[in-house]
């Protein structure tokens, strides 16, 4: 019985659309709409939920050894940080090479706490009902470079060299589909759907980007970092999967990061 | 197992071999150094390695300064055209209902997804086409209206084939994907899409 | 038991502003998990705001309010130093309590 009212609504539906959606207003209207449902998320971010556990993760003594990451050097200092996420990634001696915060957060999980390695990494990235520990902690380190300028160093040859590996990684193009980091990208004022994209070959764009990761995910409803975010557009690029805390991983962020430099370290942020 | 071992080997030797060989001796350090950062990435559902190894193309394309070889744009080009293959049945449009729904899918190919399934074109993700479609990209320009400003004609239904078959074919670096050569779409489905982007009846062209 | 939650209460005025966010997930029971089967319900039914041996806040939630929600509300005759608690109760039963003192404005 209800099947021959179908066509009717789709009808309707459809004049309702030809009503409001032609023409440049409507994609104006659609873009202040979007814009006043994000302004509308920024108050009460979920990702301080991430960060208070975070913040008890980093002081509670934890694994075998038994102690808390209170000694764990970000690159200021053993125990500093305020500041450090904005200053990586960075090369560092004693692992002898350029870590990020993820890959430093493992090697002080290891080498402090005492956790193998695969325990460190056994979850990454949180799923339904099952949080990541790891993005807990980098929720917290991340959020006490609130307001501090990004000021990635390039003055290690390690650290140079990371920055070009990134920047060809970022242009390589492969897989079924032809596609880079720069299909998306590389142009100024590009969308997928309704989504906007940044240019992260430009500069305000490529600030504004790294500025804010990690970010809750209210479609998602987890906080996500910016090692998740590489990892979820090389699964759309149709990659393989990148790999946790590898070179690969540690030298696209370190293009990205030091691209941001200047610009005020604004996350964990709140995003769609 | 064979096959994973066979892309294995692949990369290890094939990745890069192009430029290796041609290029000077720090540049082979760099080729090193990019094998090297492609241990970055495991296999994963149906991602092998061997998506890391790059044809002539997208090795061409990768660097962002490609405008400036004239000669290897054209060449590479014509060769992508020349591999082009046509339906036999010489049908070039199919249905575009069908069109639609493969233009608004964008499943396929990544590691998350089933491979038994098929994959869509996911058109929408980067072009305007129909009028009710309000959510659309612009990373590649509009195609609305595409069939009734060019209208149908068999040269027309042949170009339109061959540019979702391979877009290198017309231009080489462009960001579209190969649908054809690459194997995302079948043929059906690149007829299905030609018919949305062509047939006077698609609401591309009301 | 639940995670913490995070609070804050400052003064607004003569007013308390208290802002709450809640870990939870707030499940609709609505919705299909990937082999089909339900996702059971399972959501924040009643919250209940303290100050000074007084109810100043109670609410009763169903399964519309989204995944880590966020409360935010006023209320009067709180003063600097005073404790403010919150307390959830979902609908398996489960609690959570967490207490903040009132901040300057």
């Amino acid at each position: 019985m209800t099947r021959p009212h179908k066509p009717v609504v789709a009808a309707l539906l459809f004049a309702a659309g030809l009503l409001f959606g032609t023409g440049a207003h409507s994609q104006d209207s659609t873009a202040k709409a979007l814009q006043e449902y994000r302004d509308a998320l920024q108050d009460g971010n979920p990702a301080e939920l991430w960060e208070i556990k975070g913040e008890d993760m980093w002081q509670q003594p934890r694994g075998p050894n038994k102690v808390s990451m209170e000694k764990c050097d970000l690159g200021l200092g053993p125990g500093v940080v305020k500041g450090a996420y904005a200053r990586l990634p960075k090369y560092f001696k004693d692992t002898d090479r350029v870590d990020d915060l993820e890959s430093r957060l493992v090697h002080c999980m290891v080498s402090l706490q005492g956790y193998t390695r695969a325990e460190a990494t056994r979850r990454v990235f949180g799923g339904p009902g099952a949080a990541a520990d790891m993005e807990a902690l980098v929720a917290y380190v991340s959020s006490q470079s609130k307001g501090v300028k990004m000021n990635v160093a390039l003055a290690h040859p390690r650290e140079r060299e990371a920055y070009q590996m990134g920047q060809k990684l970022f242009y390589y193009r492969g897989g079924p589909h032809d596609f880079a980091c720069a299909t998306c990208h590389g142009e100024d004022n590009k969308r997928i759907r309704l989504q906007d994209l940044p240019n992260l070959t430009s500069k305000k764009d490529a600030q504004r980007a790294y500025t804010t990761w990690p970010a809750y995910r209210v479609s998602q409803g987890e906080l996500r970092s910016f090692q998740w975010r590489l990892y979820d557009c090389f699964r759309q690029q149709r990659f393989p999967e990148l790999l946790f805390g590898s070179d690969a991983s540690v030298a696209l962020t370190m293009f990205l990061a030091r691209n941001a430099n200047g610009a005020a370290f604004a996350a964990p942020a709140i995003k769609r | 197992m064979k096959k994973a071992l066979v892309s294995m080997a692949a990369l290890a030797a094939v990745l890069f071999a192009g430029i290796a060989l041609a290029q000077s001796r720090s540049a082979v350090g760099e080729v090193e150094a990019m094998r090297e950062l492609m241990r970055g990435f495991k296999p994963s559902g149906q991602a092998g390695l061997s998506r890391l190894v790059q044809d002539e193309v997208q090795q061409f394309c990768s660097d962002p300064g490609w405008q400036r070889n004239k000669a290897r744009i054209a060449a590479i080009e014509g060769q992508q055209l020349a591999a082009v293959k046509y339906p036999a049945d010489g049908k070039l449009m199919g249905n575009w209902k069908a069109g639609e729904s493969i233009a608004q899918s964008g499943v396929g190919k990544q590691f998350s997804d089933n491979p038994s399934q098929p994959s869509g074109a996911n058109c929408y993700a980067c072009h305007q086409l129909t009028p009710q479609e309000l959510s659309f990209g612009t990373i590649g320009p509009s195609l609305r209206n595409f069939g009734k400003t060019r209208g149908s004609s068999e040269a027309i239904q042949r170009y339109t084939y061959a540019k979702i078959y391979n877009s290198r074919a017309y231009s080489v670096c462009t960001n579209m994907p190969r649908f054809g050569h690459s194997e995302i779409l079948t043929e059906q489905q690149i007829k299905d899409v030609v018919a949305l982007l062509l047939d006077p009846e698609s609401p591309v062209n009301k | 038991m639940g995670e913490p939650m995070r609070i804050r209460a400052q003064m607004a005025g003569d007013k308390v502003e208290v802002r709450v966010l809640m870990s939870h997930e707030m499940e609709t029971g609505q919705r299909k998990d990937g082999g089909g089967n339900i996702v059971p319900a399972w959501f924040i039914q009643n919250i209940a705001v303290m100050h000074g041996g007084q109810t100043v806040l109670s609410a009763q939630w169903g399964p519309a309010v989204a995944k880590n929600p966020f409360m935010h509300f006023r209320f009067a005759g709180g003063r600097v130093g005073e404790k403010v608690s919150v307390t959830w109760t979902d609908n398996r039963g489960d609690k959570r309590t967490d207490e903040v003192a009132i901040t300057a404005g």
